[in-house]
């Protein structure tokens, strides 16, 4: 199996994960983006594991999930404490600073 | 090139085709992920990115995290955006205003960043050939925490600490 399947299918992950931050104006819709940019890193951290041989790729594969769930967890929150706040998710109303 | 590589003795053909179907059904699904008009289409279609993921680390041998991926993605971030999803909004089905007013400025980012990696790995690696090798003992995995890696595994310890404490005092009322 050629490395590039694996690196090439993580970068248009990664790329429609990019596309979605920028394009989605609901709060929650962002973060499942940031989701796919995770996966995609992640997915190029055990493909990088497999080229080498060394396990040290997964193990920050884990990391990744890790971290991802702390990330969702605080994000949700925040979600959360904002639209008990302003009843809006929406990302653009949420600009506090005139400029 | 492509096509000789593939015609090589040590290219795994049924790895290439099983890769080649979930690769296809994951972008497919990303892409309902990113331009669907319902909030909760798009968690149910990220659970088949995410589960095309968990497959595809099998099918990279890497079974530890491919079973983590699916306790801790499917099993409880999903289960979380959909909480965040049925807290947040008022009405059920389509919404008309789910993108920014500047979405389409997206679309030149998103095909810019995909060109310029495309072009950059397939300029590194275009001819690397992954090795066919086993499924990995966890074993090792677990070595590499409990050795050379036990400091970040205690410091991430901390950040899932703090991360759920500090989730409990954003969202609770008081």
């Amino acid at each position: 199996m050629l490395a590039v399947n694996f690196l090439l299918l993580a970068a248009a992950l990664f790329a429609i994960g990019v596309y979605g931050v920028i394009a989605r104006r609901n709060a929650v819709m962002v973060l499942m983006s940031i989701e796919l940019i995770l996966n995609a890193v992640s997915l190029n951290l055990v493909a990088f594991a497999l080229m080498t041989g060394a396990v040290d790729g997964q193990v920050f594969a884990l990391y990744v999930i890790a971290i991802a769930a702390a990330e969702v967890g605080v994000g949700l929150a925040m979600v959360l404490m904002i639209y008990r706040n302003r009843k809006s998710i929406a990302l653009d109303e949420l600009s506090e600073m005139k400029g | 090139m492509s096509a000789v590589i593939l015609a090589a003795d040590d290219v795994n053909v049924a790895q290439n085709v099983g890769f080649g179907i979930i690769a296809a059904i994951m972008i497919f699904a990303a892409l309902k992920v990113v331009t669907t008009k319902n909030v909760v289409h798009a968690a149910l279609w990220l659970v088949v990115v995410l589960s095309g993921i968990a497959a595809q680390y099998i099918l990279a041998a890497a079974e530890f995290v491919a079973i983590s991926q699916v306790l801790v993605y499917i099993g409880a971030v999903m289960v979380l955006f959909l909480f965040g999803i049925m807290l947040t909004r008022a009405q059920i089905g389509k919404e008309s205003d789910l993108n920014n007013k500047g979405w389409a400025l997206g679309i030149p980012v998103g095909l810019v960043l995909f060109g310029l990696l495309a072009w950059v790995i397939l300029d590194a690696f275009g001819d690397d050939i992954l090795p066919d090798s086993g499924p990995t003992p966890t074993v090792s995995l677990s070595d590499q925490f409990l050795s050379i890696y036990l400091v970040p595994f205690l410091a991430i310890s901390f950040v899932l600490l703090a991360a759920a404490i500090g989730a409990i005092v954003l969202a609770r009322k008081d």
